[in-house]
């Protein structure tokens, strides 16, 4: 048994933060990924896109700024100098194009091939509702899930195959959770980083499709 | 002269027929017409096809609609409550289960580039979003060069409903913020786009690089009084 302790939500979000580099488009998904706004590195330029037709989004606040400036969560926001207005049709052609460089999202599920499952948990009186996920998917150059290593139930959440209806066929490039940076690799997942005190059959054993592990194996930390 | 001015928000919205198909603006609460859509309400047209990105936004304007049994169905991207706390689509969900709706799912930017195309002058396109997924289901696909693709029908609307900011009488338009969304590409999708705006200006007044709508593609602007307001 080994002794570890997963990083936090905030420890998370600073992680994948500072894997942000520099000069980078980057689009958050809603829920979880909307924390990294708060702890960018201010040594560089990260710019934020919100699928509403903003480029250069500044972290939200509790208070309304102005009614028109909120995020893809309605969340109330700032803009950054040197942000831009668009419409939706130039904010999805950013977003499908592949001119977003990034985008982190959450996920219910991802498989052994990057499939991703994060738009509808699958149970029958759900309102089916994928907003801009599926665009994202597809077109984002790179997709970075931010999740727990498992769900509520301490189900494993990387799977063989996604067992919840899909958002994209292998679309994911690589995997943030509480416990592990994992990349997905045509050769499979591989394991990037863990969280200091954890090793690898404990990992495994949190997780439903065969995991490798890099050589030397990094440090997940906040 | 051309003047699409129009005197109240009754005026604006009298024609819609019964069985019209809307293309309604806003995102979350920004650039919702929520005033067109109360008037749209006393106007009483019935079977209409409402194509937003929400399922509504809290109890006024579309939840109205909906409760009142005015529309047969919703294309949206999101159509549940973002934030349980805070049920903005609580009307639309009552109404959905209890089968009074029919409900089509599109992803966000599908919805927006089916309407584009109606507005460009496009047929059917292929698009590599939600290929696979069950979204997908019914439609033609295709691979090419090893890529799945769906295709995607053109989305025109009979009426758009939009809020804008600033009008002049040729229907010019600029808009607040991120209120801009989904206003452009509805404008031009339908027919007959009716807009409210907060101000009317001379002709003449805006910058003409800072046109965000063409007045070509507008058809009505009624400016919203403050006695108006929902």
């Amino acid at each position: 048994m080994s002794h570890y302790r997963p990083l936090t939500r905030e420890q998370l979000a600073q992680r994948i933060a500072n894997d942000l580099p520099d000069g980078s488009y980057v689009n958050l998904g809603i829920g979880m990924p909307t924390r990294l706004a708060r702890c960018l590195p201010q040594d560089r330029d990260i710019i934020l896109h919100s699928e509403n037709g903003i480029l250069g989004m500044g972290p939200g606040g509790d208070e309304i700024v102005d009614p028109d400036l909120i995020n893809a969560s309605k969340e109330p926001i700032t803009l950054i100098p040197g942000a831009s207005i668009c419409d939706h049709v130039v904010s999805f052609t950013m977003m499908r194009g592949g001119h977003i460089d990034i985008t982190v999202l959450g996920a219910y599920q991802v498989s052994a091939d990057g499939d991703l499952a994060n738009w509808d948990t699958g149970t029958p009186d759900a309102i089916p509702a994928v907003g801009g996920a599926m665009d994202l998917a597809v077109g984002a150059r790179e997709v970075w899930v931010m999740m727990e290593h498992t769900s509520k139930k301490r189900e494993p959440k990387i799977v063989p195959r996604c067992t919840l209806p899909l958002t994209g066929e292998r679309v994911v490039d690589r995997i943030y959770s509480d416990l592990a940076r994992i990349d997905v690799t045509p050769q499979g997942l591989l394991v990037r980083a863990m969280v200091p005190g954890l090793d690898a059959d404990t990992l495994q054993a949190l997780t439903a499709a065969p995991l490798r592990f890099d050589e030397p194996l990094a440090v997940l930390s906040a | 002269m051309l003047d699409k001015t129009i005197a109240s928000l009754a005026e604006a919205v009298q024609d819609v027929p019964d069985g019209a198909t809307l293309l309604v603006g806003g995102f979350g609460a920004s650039g919702i017409p929520t005033e067109l859509l109360c008037a749209l309400l006393d106007q009483g047209a019935r079977e209409l096809t409402v194509v937003n990105n929400n399922g509504g936004n809290g109890p006024i304007g579309l939840s109205q609609l909906f409760l009142a049994g005015r529309v047969r169905k919703l294309i949206c991207s999101f159509a549940r409550s973002a934030n349980p706390a805070q049920p903005s689509a609580a009307a639309f969900a009552e109404v959905y289960r209890a089968g009074k709706i029919e409900l089509e799912c599109v992803p966000q930017g599908i919805m927006v580039e089916r309407m584009r195309a109606a507005a460009a002058g496009l047929g059917p396109f292929f698009s590599p979003v939600g290929y696979g997924s069950q979204l997908a289901a019914g439609k033609e696909t295709r691979v090419i060069d090893g890529r799945g693709y769906v295709l995607e029908q053109p989305l025109p609307g009979d009426y758009a409903l939009v809020k804008a900011f600033e009008a002049d009488r040729w229907g010019n338009l600029t808009y607040r913020y991120a209120g801009r969304n989904f206003g452009p590409v509805m404008c031009m999708a339908a027919r007959t786009a009716v807009v409210q705006v907060d101000r009317i200006v001379p002709l003449g007044s805006m910058p003409p690089e800072q046109v965000m709508t063409p007045g070509i593609f507008v058809k009505r602007v009624v400016q919203v009084a403050r006695g108006d307001r929902a």
